[in-house]
């Protein structure tokens, strides 16, 4: 196996004097694509800026490629934040947020070259956002947003993609298109370490997990790793897992109702739900939004 | 038209609207990181400080650009310090140190009452007294300031979007924090003597808002506030004349004039655009569905 990309050794780091994150080992390879899971504080994000250089760990030693990083960025990771942080309403225009990404080769002079964005217009026209150049970031859909950080990141031409919640705030078709583009470019040859709250999400697109609560749980394929134990050790809450034609889904347990015992009638005031406790039959025309493939899969819910 | 040359004809005039010319670009270009920074009261902060630093100059008998500059500098990367290290909001950070530095003013001011008419001026801004060694020195900050900008354009670019992103990438973002903070109390200390402390804040914040509200670009905004700063501070300089009134108040009374202006433009253009087709849409709800 070739030596490791990244590599924590008994890192520990807090912000005050309780640790975020304690004892964590870590190894990612040249050419994984790994998702860091876990709760909220949980240090999923401390640990990729751990990674980033960002912040330096109390006790223990972070690698990148070898060297120790000792709170100085690698040139080899190139980060893409979540993209609630960004300021949307800031002038700056798509071309202009990933031509960021070659700040390190750009020369002095405050205008780009033509070898930098023709660097770029390439990029965008990879991840297809080349026609939205010269738009305003806040004018694109959030599927377009985050082609626009990635376009960023892999403009630093990087060997480490750090993504913290690339698929946080995004519905579910933007959500497989970012991780359908993330598995291509993982393909193409870029490691990839991501964090997400989303375990299905996980389960489908992502051949790593790495469970963390404050220090690792588990690591391994999703089949391995996304057991109902190793996912109440993680988020300390009862987890089931189903497995259908080789697909994971995991789903909360109900501890001692459902959501109809609580409310039968999820209209106050207004009685739809049959005295019998069944739902009025659905419109004509809501029957034909629901396509043929959904309602085969509906043994999941009954 | 010789009526209207007339203020020209005198050298406190001609020394003054030259400097006021100079300060009003210089605060319109530094402005724009400062709004972008989500820092607009640190120039109100900042200028409270340099007063106290610019008294203990006077006091112990140092060179008013250098002890003021220094103290100026010292204020505001005790600012930059205080809110990364100690997760204090940059305006509650501001605001402790600031006022504490403004305070040191005061207080030695009542210690020793004889030059509190000198400190009237810093104040409230005195163009009467600009001298062409003043001149000298806000053209040096100015060149100088701009000779930063244009050499870190692209990492101020960065550092001001997305600044935590920005070390990642390896902006030495520190370092130029620090430059930046040294680049904003020399601005300061050289707008002192044409605006006064008290009006500075209005002199970086007015330019950036009006023409952020005109445009989504940044490098159009930075000409625009540039511009627009430049063009307040002549024309202020110029009514102050006219109308016998002191050269800071008005310099700020015509940028909330042009705020108000750049503001009805942004309402008109509002109203004239098109409505987007998502914006007719009606939302549809489950209960529309089950019917």
């Amino acid at each position: 196996m070739a030596e490791p990309l990244v590599e924590l050794q008994g890192v520990t780091f807090g912000y005050g004097r309780v640790p975020v994150v304690e004892n964590i080992d870590l190894h990612l390879h040249p050419g994984q694509f790994a998702g860091l899971l876990g709760p909220s504080g949980s240090g999923k994000t401390t640990i990729l800026k751990l990674i980033l250089g960002m912040l330096s760990p109390q006790r223990g030693t972070v690698f990148v490629d070898g060297n120790d990083l000792q709170g100085r960025p690698s040139r080899r990771v190139a980060y893409v934040p979540q993209l609630e942080t960004i300021d949307w309403n800031f002038p700056v225009t798509v071309e202009q947020v990933v031509l960021m990404g070659r700040i390190k080769q750009m020369g002095l002079l405050p205008w780009a070259s033509r070898a930098d964005k023709h660097a770029a217009a390439e990029m965008m026209e990879r991840l297809g956002i080349g026609e939205m150049r010269k738009r305003h970031i806040r004018d694109l859909s959030g599927g377009q947003q985050q082609r626009t950080f990635l376009a960023r990141a892999l403009l630093a031409n990087p060997d480490l993609l750090v993504l913290d919640e690339p698929t946080a705030g995004v519905d579910m078709g933007t959500q497989e298109n970012v991780l359908r583009l993330l598995a291509e470019l993982n393909r193409g040859g870029v490691t990839i370490l991501m964090t997400t709250h989303d375990l299905n999400a996980a389960a489908a697109h992502i051949p790593w997990v790495i469970c963390m609560n404050r220090s690792v749980v588990a690591s391994g394929p999703p089949d391995q790793v996304f057991t109902p134990k190793i996912l109440a050790a993680t988020y300390k809450g009862n987890m089931v897992v189903f497995r259908h034609n080789d697909m994971l889904f995991v789903g909360q347990q109900p501890h001692d109702h459902t959501y109809r015992d609580l409310m039968p009638n999820p209209v106050p005031g207004d009685e739809i739900v049959k005295p019998d406790g069944t739902l009025p039959a659905l419109s004509p025309e809501t029957e034909k939004l629901i396509h043929s493939d959904v309602k085969e899969q509906q043994w999941i819910s009954s | 038209m010789d009526q209207l040359l007339t203020p020209f004809q005198f050298e406190f005039f001609r020394y003054g609207f030259i400097a006021a010319l100079l300060v009003g670009a210089l605060c319109g270009m530094i402005g724009v990181y400062i709004v972008l920074r989500g820092m607009s009261y640190i120039g109100h902060g900042l200028s409270h400080a340099i007063f106290g630093g610019a008294v203990a100059s006077y006091v112990l008998g140092w060179n008013f650009y250098l002890g003021a500059g220094l103290w100026g500098f010292v204020a505001a990367l005790l600012i930059n310090q205080t809110t990364r290290r100690y997760r204090i909001g940059a305006d509650a950070a501001i605001g402790i140190i600031t006022t504490a530095s403004f305070a040191i003013g005061v207080a030695i001011i009542s210690r020793y009452r004889r030059f509190t008419t000198n400190f009237d001026a810093a104040l409230f801004g005195n163009v009467l007294g600009v001298t062409l060694n003043d001149i000298l020195i806000i053209a040096a900050v100015t060149v100088f300031t701009l000779a930063i900008i244009f050499f870190l354009y692209k990492q101020l670019l960065f550092i001001t979007f997305d600044r935590e992103v920005a070390s990642s990438y390896g902006v030495r973002v520190e370092w130029i924090d620090a430059l930046f903070a040294f680049v904003l109390a020399s601005a300061i200390i050289v707008s002192m003597q044409t605006l006064g402390v008290t009006l500075i804040a209005a002199a970086l914040v007015i330019p950036p808002i009006v023409t952020r509200m005109l445009t989504d670009s940044f490098s159009h905004m930075m000409v625009g506030s540039v511009l627009i700063g430049a063009l307040t501070a002549a024309l202020g300089m110029y009514l102050s004349f006219q109308l016998d009134v002191a050269s800071g108040a008005m310099i700020v009374l015509v940028g909330a004039f042009l705020f108000v202006l750049a503001l009805a433009l942004r309402e008109v253009r509002r109203i004239r655009r098109p409505r987007l087709e998502s914006e007719l849409l009606v939302p549809i709800t489950a209960r529309d569905l089950l019917e």
